[in-house]
C-alpha cells in the first residue's frame, strides 16, 4: 500500500525537532487530522520531547488546527517534553490574541529564538 | 443576536457538497467578487476565516445531528457590493443556541480543544446572526471594519 504524502517538514536541530507545514492553509479537518497524527507519531517517538512548529509558509488556520495545536500541547506535557511555535504571519497571530491562545503556547519570532529557548 | 435577520435579498445560492474543492470554490468566488468590490486583503482574512467557521460548523456539528434522510450538504447564499460581503451558511441540523455557548477565553476553557468557531465568526465580522432555531448563520462584513 503507498504511503500516505506527508503534510509536514520535519527536521532536527540541538536535540530539537522542527516541524513545518507542506500546506499554506491549514482548515480542513481531513488535512488537520492527518497533520495531527503525523506530529503526534514524533512526540511518541521521543522521552521529554521537545518540539518546534514553525508557521513560516502558513497563510490561514481554522480554528479546528488551533484545537488541534492545543491536543498536541497536552500530548507533549504529558510527556514532560516542551512545545515551541514560531514564524507566526501577523494576521494569524492576530488570531492567537483574540482567544487568547497567545497565553497558553510559548511563541517566538523566529525558529533561531525559539530553539534557544528549550531548557 | 437571533431572529428574522438572515435572509438575503438577491442572493446568489450555492449548494455545497462536503468537498474541499466545492468548499474552495464558493469561498474563492465571494473572495473574487470582493476583490473587485474593492475590499483590501485583511478583509479578505477575516471573511475566509469566518466562512470556514461557519462552513465547517454547519457540516461538522450541523448536519451531523440532521434527520438520517437529510442531505449531507450546506446551501451558502451570497451578495457581494462596494459597501458589504454578505453570506449566509445553513446546514440541515436542528439548530443550536449561539448564546449559551461557553467563553473560550476564559481560564476553564482556555485548553480545551474545541468552541472557538462562533467567536472568531464574531470577532471578524461586522455583524453575526442567527436564525431561530440556529442551523442558519448570516455574515456581514462592512467596508471599513
Amino acid at each position: 500500500m503507498a504511503q500516505a504524502e506527508s503534510r509536514l517538514r520535519v527536521s532536527n536541530r540541538a536535540g530539537v525537532t522542527t516541524v513545518e507545514f507542506a500546506d499554506r492553509n491549514i482548515l480542513d479537518e481531513a488535512n488537520i487530522q492527518a497533520i495531527s497524527e503525523e506530529i503526534s507519531a514524533l512526540i511518541d517517538r521521543a522521552d521529554e520531547p521537545k518540539l518546534l512548529i514553525s508557521f513560516a509558509n502558513v497563510d490561514h488556520l481554522s480554528s479546528a488546527a488551533l484545537g488541534a495545536l492545543i491536543t498536541i500541547n497536552h500530548r507533549i506535557r504529558d510527556r514532560k517534553g516542551q512545545l515551541r511555535l514560531a514564524n507566526i504571519d501577523p494576521q494569524i497571530y492576530e488570531v492567537f490574541v483574540i482567544t487568547r491562545l497567545n497565553k497558553l503556547f510559548d511563541i517566538h519570532d523566529t525558529t533561531d529564538e525559539a530553539i534557544a529557548s528549550f531548557d | 443576536m437571533t431572529g428574522n435577520h438572515t435572509a438575503i435579498p438577491g442572493a446568489t445560492r450555492v449548494v455545497l457538497k462536503r468537498d474541499r474543492t466545492d468548499i474552495d470554490r464558493v469561498i474563492d468566488t465571494i473572495l473574487e467578487q470582493a476583490a473587485r468590490h474593492g475590499f483590501e486583503n485583511g478583509s479578505a482574512f477575516a471573511i475566509r476565516l469566518a466562512l470556514e467557521e461557519a462552513i465547517t460548523n454547519a457540516f461538522v456539528h450541523g448536519n451531523q445531528k440532521a434527520p438520517p434522510d437529510a442531505e449531507d450538504t450546506v446551501i451558502v447564499e451570497y451578495r457581494v457590493d462596494d459597501a458589504a460581503v454578505d453570506v449566509a451558511v445553513e446546514d440541515h441540523g436542528p439548530g443550536f443556541n449561539p448564546d449559551a455557548l461557553p467563553d473560550p477565553t476564559s481560564e476553564e476553557n482556555l485548553a480545551k480543544p474545541s468552541g472557538r468557531g462562533v467567536m472568531l465568526m464574531r470577532a471578524y465580522m461586522s455583524e453575526v446572526f442567527f436564525n431561530q432555531p440556529g442551523n442558519r448563520v448570516r455574515l456581514i462584513y462592512r467596508r471599513g471594519s
